[in-house]
């Protein structure tokens, strides 16, 4: 490639080599971008983490390229995710065009006052390249290149591994094994596991191209397009002058054949005109599945990412729901390992995750059966709503060429206390936070306010009260820790571990539908678990108990 | 609620305008043209109850030949 050098990470000799299995807290399998962020999140955590992978090196080629707004805001939690915006696309508006004119666009973020946009397109291998140096800077972490997992060995309350080296094989286990090795999952069949599902009849040519253009950056779908007849393509800028082109083939097309140079130029010479200056990057043949293991915790094996769930890339939900994952499941295991919280709270992390991917995998399903209507019945259909919505707004909403990525709410979660009071709005219960400006020390964003712990948002003009304030400080004093953010009026001075702010824009009590003294209780991972009108430290501490799976049978 | 008692004051004109809109098409263009209708009168309606139940309807006394169902997918 032209536009980036590989790195290349140093493999160095282990020191068990010969010598007795060293215990870890945490193993994880696999260090790309899921694996990664999960060794990073527990390191955060004060937990030690070995990340074993077989190569030494970062991805290669066309992977992920849009990063979502969940995504980012998980990564600034974990002093990454500035990095990812500052070298990537930031974009939020996409077009869709049908045969040779525009029929729709929308905005993925219309109203003002997010920190992070929509998406964001940056190639995978910066991500993971980022996530490398900020796993390093943590002491907890012990990355090793060019360790391939040979043999796994489940028992009753610890993983046994034999991992491979360039110097010979050695013994480590650990309390539990986060697998994050990838769709191919090598421990997944080690282990006699399966992931379900379907693979989709049809091909796709993915190029990446080195290219000075002044194309807005805009995610651009074709149905049909005269460049490209019968079939689909997408175009997406990324960091560098890369774009991502994406070319619908059929499922006759021959693989080998479609990823010649001389079968691909006369493509993109069609596509970006004859005056067009370009190079290819790299290219390659895709087939798309949506696939899913039944769990994702198996024992002390909890899966993650492409290894636990699978799906096709219209919607940009592959990578951006396996960070979720781990942003999901960090917290938990901390909570387990600590011994605060029962083993039972990660069969929470399968039910809420595994009906997470279930959703991924309905919506890019339904994009690609839009995409690759199955019979000649169904692409009427699909020609009908194209036709349609250039003239008629209904229409719009049912053209599907990728349902983008949005965090899961986990509405069903038994880890939510429900609500007793009305409330109105979108932040129910398993909600994710969404994020909203505010003055303040320490952070112009809500988030920025949120540690890594659980957090007590109390909406409050007056003046905190004595009794107040000694009750928050308890709850910052209690096992399982919980700190507080007021919002309202700043001035006077606070205990530590209590902050204010001001919620100038009033975007914040709008977004959380917020009177005096409504109070949100916000688990590690940002997601709403409780609500009330008024603070009480028995409720608070009773959601805190239920959503550390106190309760759970 | 789907309404299945007579609805249109002039039936035999209906008839004749659904029948007359397809003049001159071929039977793809038809296709389109039924589909489009199909859609504009589902998003009409809106009710999903109402839809449901008219698409149960229409599929009345159609049944799916054995060969005609969802092939396995290969794997």
């Amino acid at each position: 490639m032209k536009t980036y050098t590989q790195p290349v990470y140093p493999y160095t000799k282990p020191a068990e080599l010969g010598g007795l299995p060293h215990h870890w807290p945490v193993i994880v399998a696999g260090a790309g971008p899921v694996g990664l962020t999960a060794a990073i999140d527990l390191a955060l955590r004060g937990i030690d983490v070995l990340i074993l992978d077989e190569d030494d090196t970062v991805s290669v080629g066309s992977r992920a390229i849009c990063w979502s707004k969940r995504t980012l805001e998980i990564l600034d939690r974990l002093g990454c995710g500035e990095r990812l915006v500052q070298k990537g696309v930031c974009w939020n508006v996409g077009r869709v065009f049908f045969r040779d004119e525009q029929v729709y666009q929308f905005d993925l973020l219309p109203e003002p006052g997010h920190r992070r946009p929509a998406f964001i397109n940056l190639q995978q291998y910066y991500v993971e390249q980022f996530l490398v140096e900020r796993a390093t800077e943590l002491p907890g972490v012990d990355l090793r290149w060019r360790h391939k997992v040979v043999g796994v060995m489940p028992r009753q309350d610890r993983v046994a591994l034999r991992v491979s080296t360039p110097d010979g094989e050695y013994g480590v286990q650990a309390d539990w094994l986060i697998v994050a090795d990838g769709s191919k999952s090598a421990i997944r069949g080690m282990l006699g596991l399966e992931s379900e599902g379907q693979v989709f009849r049809d091909r796709f040519l993915i190029a990446d191209i080195h290219m000075t253009s002044d194309f807005p950056a805009e995610r651009w779908f074709w149905f049909d397009p005269p460049f490209h007849r019968n079939q689909s393509a997408l175009l997406h800028r990324q960091a560098d002058d890369v774009w991502r082109v994406d070319f619908q083939l059929g499922w006759d097309a021959d693989p080998e054949e479609e990823k010649k140079p001389e079968k691909i130029l006369p493509r993109l010479r069609a596509m970006l005109g004859n005056d067009a200056r370009f190079e290819i990057e790299w290219a390659s043949v895709y087939t798309f599945q949506c696939r899913r293991m039944r769990s994702f915790r198996n024992g002390r094996a909890l899966f993650v990412g492409d290894a636990a769930h699978l799906v096709s890339p219209f919607g940009a939900r592959g990578a951006n729901g396996g960070i979720q994952d781990v942003d999901n499941l960090a917290w938990k295991l901390e909570l387990v390992l600590s011994g605060q919280a029962p083993e039972r709270l990660l069969d929470s992390y399968d039910s809420e995750r595994t009906s997470a991917a279930d959703e991924n995998i309905r919506n890019s399903t339904r994009s690609t059966d839009f995409i690759t209507p199955k019979s000649k019945v169904s692409r009427t259909f699909r020609d009908a709503v194209l036709m349609l919505a250039k003239r008629h707004v209904f229409a719009r909403r049912l053209v599907n060429s990728g349902r983008l990525s949005v965090p899961a709410t986990h509405t069903d979660s038994p880890l939510n206390t429900p609500d007793a009071e009305p409330f109105a709005g979108r932040m129910a219960p398993g909600s994710p936070a969404i994020d909203a400006p505010v003055t303040g020390d320490g952070g112009q964003w809500l988030l920025d306010h949120f540690g890594n712990g659980f957090t007590l948002v109390i909406f409050t003009e007056a003046v905190a009260a004595e009794g107040l304030l000694r009750k928050l400080i308890t709850l910052g004093a209690d096992p399982i820790s919980c700190s507080s953010v007021l919002v309202g009026a700043l001035g006077g001075t606070l205990p530590a571990g209590i902050r204010r702010v001001a919620d100038t824009s009033r975007m914040l009590s709008e977004r959380y539908d917020a009177r005096e003294g409504t109070t949100y209780l916000f688990r590690p991972d940002q997601h709403v678990c409780a609500r009330w009108r008024a603070f009480d430290l028995v409720q608070v501490r009773a959601a805190i108990a239920r959503a550390t799976g106190q309760y759970l049978h | 609620m789907l309404n299945t008692e007579s609805n249109i004051a002039s039936p035999d004109d209906f008839y004749e305008e659904l029948i007359d809109l397809h003049r001159d098409l071929t039977d793809e263009q038809s296709a389109l043209v039924n589909a489009k209708l199909i859609l504009l009168l589902a998003n009409h309606i809106g009710d999903m109850e109402v839809l449901r139940a008219a698409m149960a309807a229409a599929r009345e006394d159609v049944a799916a030949k054995p060969s005609t169902t969802r092939q396995p997918e290969p794997r």
